[in-house]
């Protein structure tokens, strides 16, 4: 039981530099990889966490005890700039654990260790209530790092989360998570860990004074060994090569055509 | 001490000395609902009989539903042996109580493998019971090797948004090998009426301080064909102005073919479509044998869910829409106009 907090809540808010959403993908020549010398952004589920954490502070009732917000990434010096963002949107605090920048992107595994380590140098002092997160980055599509952290620490969890509900006087939330067929609610006691679906909101742009007041946030910087954690990649990646190429481009003149080329192909009326 | 790099190696170098390398041993957790298997699960199935090994099967539920399973299940052609667990506590699947199970199997157990469907379970479950067991995940393998010599298994899986394809390996350093299947890439296991395997029935694992509690679930019903496995699709997207006018304008050109329903984000987003239809990078990935892309322009996050289908029909007012770039048939069109007429015209 920890000592009871200074403040409401704790919110860590592990975000990711990946490739921007929009750019168009090219694997390089040595098929080792794609190309990175192209604009880099805050993973877009990750903005939706930072929105979120936002969100929560925002929906408290006036004149409650405030809440902290720490945004936190794991990548090489370039990184700081998601922070920023980060900070911009109304984080609170940023802790950068630094890598090089030849190192390799950490794996899931090795992220969820480091964020353990985190959360565990803060629970003499505040304690973290919740971690939010994005489901899935969209350079790896592993999507697995929120999930490991609940498995590591031994949290409840809410995936796919596309509305959060707080319940403060009863320690918990429901969360209302997107799944295959539709639509689940779960109540989740705290410390939980969420990881953010599209749906869940639509994160606001950074305006001009808050760039600026960010820039003035602390930002902790930590190295892998000031955690005890090794990002030492345990998937072996072989080579990356170009998903075959569609021939499309075909167009006919009018739905006759059309019909005509569905039925040839087989698919007529059932 | 030794730098940490060279400690890899060395556990590398000790586990590639065994005199020989254990043969594979998955074990597959094998969904259900309300008494049907799940199809992506017989996919994941066809994944695991690849290794060349034993496959275990794992189902995992209530007294209502699991002895019903077990009898279909144990028919799976691929499954060497088959383990149950029964509780009322696994009436509802919440990775919090399906994980101390699996850990409880997998901890000091001779299973290499633990294989799934990317299901919305199996995508929050697996990854936990990984990290917990200290090993990675390795997430929609379109394809897998093992090679036994090495005892290392390499898979391919899409990354971004399937613009690039990965080749990944697990060396033997990774004592339990976790992978989620893509069923798009494995046929469904079928049954085998004369098969006989062993049926084993496994004690639950009680979780009595249970951090999450199940509230409610809204299914969005259809008799449609499941989207995940229907041969034919007819989707839709933002310019099908609200939920009736989707409905009213896609269903009955999905009548007509027997298809199942699918949307894009901005259709769901919108609110015409059930999330339970989004195809894409974050939603559903589908490889029918024909997909009609209807008023869909074609972003790459959608691309990422249909582009291995095998016929691609769209119709758009855009000439410039990027789904043309795959489409083996389209038609520059108002939506309103064509898709009537090609209702009538497959009666004909």
């Amino acid at each position: 039981m920890r000592p009871s907090p200074a403040r409401l809540l704790n919110i860590l808010v592990p975000v990711k530099r990946a490739v921007d959403y929009a750019v168009k993908i090219r694997v390089n020549p040595q098929q080792t990889g794609v190309d990175l010398n192209v604009k880099h952004s805050m993973n877009p589920f990750d903005e939706i966490a930072v929105e979120e954490a936002v969100r929560i502070r925002e929906r408290l009732p006036k004149g409650s005890e405030p809440i902290n917000i720490t945004a936190l990434t794991i990548g090489p010096p370039k990184s700081i700039e998601t922070l920023r963002t980060a900070l911009a949107m109304g984080a609170d605090t940023a802790i950068h654990v630094e890598i090089p920048e030849s190192a390799p992107a950490p794996e899931p595994l090795g992220v969820a260790k480091a964020i353990r380590a985190i959360i565990e140098k803060h629970k003499d002092k505040e304690g973290v209530d919740m971690v939010i997160l994005g489901k899935q980055s969209i350079d790896d599509d592993l999507g697995q790092t929120g999930q490991m952290i609940a498995g590591l620490l031994g949290w409840g969890q809410a995936t796919y989360a596309s509305k959060i509900d707080l319940n403060l006087e009863q320690k918990n939330a429901v969360v209302t998570r997107e799944i295959d067929g539709g639509l689940e609610q779960v109540r989740v006691k705290f410390p939980m860990i969420i990881t953010t679906d599209l749906r869940l909101n639509e994160p606001r742009y950074a305006s001009l004074p808050n760039i600026m007041k960010a820039k003035k946030k602390p930002v902790t910087k930590l190295t892998p060994a000031d955690l005890g954690v090794s990002f030492e990649p345990q998937m072996e990646i072989l080579k990356v090569t170009e998903p075959p190429k569609r021939v499309g481009g075909a167009k006919v003149e009018s739905v006759d055509e059309l019909v005509e080329k569905l039925k040839a192909a087989g698919f007529n009326a059932v | 001490m030794l730098p940490r790099r060279s400690f890899v190696v060395f556990r590398s170098f000790l586990s590639r000395n065994y005199a020989s390398a254990p043969p594979p041993h998955a074990l597959i957790f094998l969904e259900h609902r309300q008494g049907d298997v799940d199809s992506g699960s017989l996919s994941a199935l066809t994944a695991a009989s690849l290794l060349g090994g034993k496959v275990t099967g794992l189902v995992v539920g209530s007294p209502e539903y699991v002895p019903a399973v077990v009898d279909k299940v144990k028919k799976l052609k691929g499954l060497t042996s088959l383990l149950h667990s029964t509780s009322d506590l696994y009436a509802q699947q919440l990775p919090e109580t399906l994980s101390p199970l699996l850990e409880k199997l997998l901890s000091d157990s001779e299973y290499t493998h633990v294989i799934s469907t990317p299901s919305s379970l199996a995508k929050s479950l697996l990854p936990r019971v990984a990290a917990k067991l200290d090993v990675p995940s390795v997430s929609e393998i379109t394809s897998l090797e093992h090679d036994s010599s090495s005892n290392s298994t390499t898979f391919t899986r899409p990354i971004y948004a399937g613009n690039a394809i990965s080749t990944v390996r697990l060396s033997s350093s990774v004592p339990i090998k976790f992978f989620t299947v893509r069923a798009t890439n494995f046929d469904p296991a079928p049954s085998e009426e004369s098969q006989e395997i062993e049926v084993k029935a496994v004690d639950p694992v009680d979780v009595p301080e249970c951090p999450v509690e199940h509230i409610s679930t809204q299914l969005s019903k259809s008799d449609r064909p499941d989207l995940s496995v229907a041969g034919r699709v007819v989707s839709g997207g933002r310019p099908l102005k609200n939920a009736e006018t989707f409905a009213s304008t896609l269903n009955p050109l999905a009548d007509v073919l027997g298809a199942a329903v699918g949307a894009s984000r901005a259709a769901v987003d919108a609110g015409y479509a059930d999330n339970s239809l989004q195809v894409g990078q974050t939603g559903k990935v589908v490889a029918p044998e024909l997909y009609m892309a209807i008023g869909i322009s074609g972003a790459i996050q959608h691309l990422a869910g249909m582009k291995d289908s095998k016929m691609i029909v769209a119709v758009n007012k855009d000439p410039d829409a990027p789904i043309f770039q795959v489409a083996d048939v389209g038609l520059v069109a108002d939506l309103y106009e064509a898709v009537p007429q090609i209702i009538e015209k497959l009666k004909q």
